[in-house]
């Protein structure tokens, strides 16, 4: 009986977060052809996403490039596969690491911030208020923050690759051995433009995932600041184990486009 | 005129509202009263299209709104303001973008005409100079004020006041009774106030209802209530804990 409330419960949960989605894409719609799309609301949102998360994403890739340098670097010099080490460690960081671990992050420092304000709004009726004053709290709330947050997430996703590979190089320069010209002719002989646009797909559907996940929760708040806090833990689980179950089909789905389209 | 036709709404187990039947004149001002948790708060967010009811009707203006599409409970809306219990202000925006909340997207006036506006409301609630304050640097009953500024900010035909005098001193509840009466002097707003204070609903009131086991219990003018031979208006309005009413 637990589990089939539990499922239960799981898919409407799931249509829900998909009636958001689609109500997200309507008001967006319909805020460009009403000439209403406020550009000021989505500059103010992608700054909060994006710029403040700059440097928590920075030390992620950075720290990711290096350790991977250092995991396979040595077992590779040892095979006399020094020059597949840049190329292998960019195609890690371009396909995989970049955009899990940089949506990971941001699923944690702004999914819970959505769904904390969002929340904070619906129990101290802010929501009501909103909607008493003619606005839809879709059009006025989601819209811009799933907007932010898909656009982020694709250029915090280049900055996290970037910065990976500068952590990867300086690693493989000073303890490999390796010189920096070795390092990016094995970049640029191995990574093609289509690795780094599958990474980077990913990360936008990761961004609206994490938008999504946090706007629904925030609008199911209920109770006081206990019903906040549940809120904000369960949007940042909820959104890291939708990305991870996500990625597994938009892998699979990109590689076989790859094979299809691009081989 | 509001017509309230039999509305009923429950809420898992519990039946906030059984049957309710209220009539509101225009610019009459109608102050609802109540035990706390009786549903008042309920009522009238029926009354501006926040709740749809169970069953039963909610007629304004001869047109049912519970059968209202999004754009016609949006114009709806439009024509009321609310004042919420917890004032319900946006936290993220200042007492100016509060207030001139509605006119920035529903009007296309100018900048200086809003913030003319805006100053004006704000002089009005008795909070000239607060434009640039956060919610969180008002007390509360400041924060109570500015959201009435909000509420009257679009020049509504219809005020909501949920609670509005609750938590402010004497002398500042008497100052929005006054705005209360001269709003609907001058404007002819017609007001439907939730409240529990006795003695600012008797000074607004043009009539008084008691709202209690989810029905209308009582209505009538000022004297009507206060010699009102029913047990229940009795006891709530002498404030004794003991008698017909339950406590909840």
């Amino acid at each position: 009986m637990f589990l089939i409330n539990y499922f239960k419960g799981l898919i409407e949960s799931l249509g829900s977060m998909t009636i958001l989605f689609m109500q997200t894409i309507y008001w967006t719609l319909n805020a460009i052809k009403g000439g209403r799309f406020s550009a000021k609301n989505l500059f103010d949102q992608m700054s909060r996403i994006g710029v403040d998360s700059l440097s928590m994403v920075a030390i992620t890739g950075f720290s990711t490039g290096a350790v991977l340098v250092v995991q396979i670097g040595y077992q590779f010099a040892q095979m006399g596969a020094q020059s597949y080490v840049g190329g292998v460690v960019s195609l890690a960081m371009a396909r995989e690491l970049a955009p899990i671990l940089t949506s990971i992050v941001v699923a944690g420092r702004v999914g819970s911030a959505i769904a904390a304000e969002i929340g904070t709004m619906k129990i101290t009726e802010q929501i009501d208020a909103l909607e008493t004053m003619a606005t839809n709290p879709v059009d006025y709330l989601v819209v811009p923050r799933f907007w932010g947050c898909t656009i982020m997430l694709f250029m915090l996703t280049i900055f996290t690759n970037v910065i990976g590979m500068i952590g990867g190089s300086i690693v493989a320069i000073h303890q490999i051995g390796l010189t920096l010209v070795a390092f990016k002719d094995s970049i640029l002989h191995m990574l093609l433009v289509q690795d780094l646009m599958g990474g980077l797909f990913k990360a936008t559907i990761f961004g609206a995932i994490i938008a999504i996940i946090g706007c629904y929760k925030g609008f199911t708040t209920e109770g006081g600041a206990e019903g906040v806090g549940e809120s904000t833990t369960s949007a940042v689980v909820v959104s890291i184990m939708m990305i991870l179950a996500v990625n597994y089909f938009l892998t699979v789905g990109i590689n076989n486009f790859n094979t299809a389209y691009l081989q | 005129m509001i017509i309230i036709s039999n509305v009923h709404k429950r809420f898992g187990p519990k039946q906030v509202l059984k049957g309710i039947n209220l009539k509101i004149y225009d610019g009459e001002s109608l102050v609802i009263l109540g035990p706390s948790g009786c549903g008042k708060s309920v009522l009238l967010k029926h009354i501006i299209g926040l709740m749809k009811p169970d069953s039963g009707q909610v007629i304004i203006d001869g047109e049912d709104v519970t059968n209202f599409d999004q754009k016609r409970l949006d114009a709806l809306r439009m024509r009321m303001g609310m004042l919420f219990q917890s004032a319900a202000l946006f936290d993220s925006l200042n007492v100016e973008e509060n207030v001139a909340f509605g006119l920035r997207r529903h009007t296309n006036m100018s900048d200086r005409a809003i913030h003319h506006i805006v100053s004006e409301k704000l002089e009005m609630v008795g909070l000239p100079g607060t434009n640039y304050l956060m919610p969180s640097e008002l007390s509360g009953g400041m924060r109570k004020r500015v959201g009435l500024a909000r509420a009257i900010a679009m020049e509504p035909e219809i005020i909501l006041y949920d609670e509005p005098t609750t938590g402010l001193d004497p002398i500042m509840t008497s100052a929005i009774d006054e705005l209360h009466l001269s709003l609907k002097e001058r404007l002819g707003v017609t007001s439907i106030v939730v409240t529990h204070d006795l003695k600012s609903a008797y000074r607004v009131c043009d009539r008084i209802a008691l709202h209690y086991g989810g029905q209308i219990v009582e209505i009538g003018s000022r004297e009507d209530i206060i010699n009102s031979p029913n047990p229940v208006v009795q006891q709530f309005i002498r404030g004794e804990a003991h008698g017909p009413m339950t406590l909840v």
